[in-house]
């Protein structure tokens, strides 16, 4: 107690607001040295500490986000080669169609054109028996009238029943002679 | 209550226990910051962690977030450095046999805030060639008949009560402190040295008071602290954006 009173009253002497001037020496020595040491050695250290965290942080992210840019490139990769394989299909499927309707109206217009070729033959060959026919039928009917003109002439001309008769005659001869030359 | 002290204690010239006590800190501050920052890995272990957690708090708590903009790296080794040169030499008072807060004494407290003084006035002034003792004084949008009235209580506010609030404040509550957890060390001391128990008994109420003082200037210690730090870092900014204010 004693001690106490006595150390209050020396400091009461002394203004508290009145500075020590070595104590300002040391505390501004001190705290330069503090600060330079901060400012040289502490501060860059956290500082490229903090860099290079920051640096693999952001290089991690930059790497995934890589590798899902590159799956999502693959992804769409495979859908385009299915669609194009889709494509592909169909082009063939639509090419087999035309091709097969190709055939299809070719195999038609050869028929026709057989079918026609083979019509046209009939005529031909029909046209031409007519004309052989005619030609025939030409020698014949000239040696017929006469031979018929003959026969009426040697029966009586005046008797209509007689020369119906004749013709009559005449006609199935002329069929009996055909029927044997057809035989 | 104190170590004996160093060649002539309290006395105006010597070399005394709080000067020791600040060239300690310095050697404690710059010890665990450089081991803490040295190995620089990428996943801290836990000196690492607690020394970037501790960058990280003057960093990013008030450099970053009071001045802000790209420029705010460039002050952090002086926010820094004052934050923990004040949190270590207040935390002295705290810690028993040296209990000794470097800023009851009011000289050093004198020096941080001369520093900064000139420090945050010379940003001023490079950044805005010496307008900006126009612009630190002549506030804009006040009309001109007010401005006689508003003039010299800038200059005084800013100029001359600046540095002496700020070091005081660190002063003031240091020194309090200090005097209220001797004087209740003194009392307990005291009553327990009385004949009559019920009196002496009281010394206990005493020590619970002296507790909870202590307690509470052990918060005001770290507080302090970082008030005196972000104050600074609050005129720096006043500085660089003394077009703006």
């Amino acid at each position: 107690m004693n001690q106490l009173i006595i150390s209050a009253a020396t400091e009461g002497e002394v203004n508290p607001l009145m500075p020590n001037l070595w104590e300002m020496g040391v505390v501004l020595v001190g705290f330069l040295i503090l600060l330079f040491i901060v400012v040289k050695f502490v501060v860059p250290m956290f500082e490229k500490t903090f860099a290079e965290r920051a640096e693999a942080i952001e290089g991690g992210i930059a790497k995934a986000e890589k590798a899902q840019a590159e799956a999502s490139a693959a992804l769409e990769e495979y859908k385009q080669q299915l669609t194009d394989a889709r494509t592909e299909a169909n082009r063939i499927r639509e090419e087999a169609r035309a091709e097969g309707a190709q055939i299809l109206a070719d195999l038609k217009e050869k028929a026709a054109a057989e079918s026609a070729r083979i019509t046209a033959q009939a005529h031909a060959q029909i046209e031409s028996e007519r004309q052989a026919a005619v030609v025939s039928l030409r020698a014949e009917v000239g040696t017929l009238a006469t031979t018929l003109a003959g026969r009426i002439v040697g029966e009586a001309l005046n008797d209509d029943e007689r020369a119906a008769r004749v013709v009559d005659r005449f006609l199935a001869d002329l069929e009996t002679q055909n029927a044997g030359a057809a035989k | 209550m104190h170590l004996p002290a160093i060649l002539p204690w309290g006395a105006a010239e010597g070399f005394s226990k709080q000067m020791l006590l600040v060239l300690l800190s310095v050697a404690i501050i710059a010890t665990f910051f450089v081991l803490a920052a040295r190995k620089q890995q990428l996943v801290p272990g836990k000196l690492q962690f607690a020394g970037e957690a501790a960058y990280g708090f003057v960093r990013n708590g008030i450099a970053k977030d009071i001045i802000g903009g790209r420029d705010f790296i460039k002050y952090v080794p002086l926010l820094f450095s004052l934050f923990f040169f004040i949190l270590v030499n207040n935390i002295y008072g705290a810690i028993p046999l040296i209990q000794l807060p470097t800023f009851s004494h009011v000289g050093g407290a004198y020096v941080l805030a001369g520093l900064v003084y000139f420090t945050w006035i010379a940003i001023g002034v490079k950044k805005n060639g010496l307008r900006y003792f126009k612009l630190a004084t002549v506030p804009s949008g006040v009309p001109w008949f007010i401005l006689p009235i508003v003039i010299p209580i800038e200059i005084i506010s800013n100029f001359l009560v600046r540095p002496v609030t700020h070091s005081l404040r660190l002063f003031a509550t240091m020194l309090a402190g200090h005097l209220i957890v001797m004087i209740a060390g003194s009392g307990i001391e005291f009553l327990v040295m009385q004949e009559n128990v019920l009196l002496k008994g009281t010394s206990v109420l005493v020590l619970a008071g002296a507790i909870a003082m202590y307690m509470l200037e052990a918060l005001i210690m770290v507080l302090q602290a970082y008030v005196f730090t972000l104050l600074t870092a609050i005129y720096i900014e006043g500085a660089l954006h003394a077009d703006s204010h």
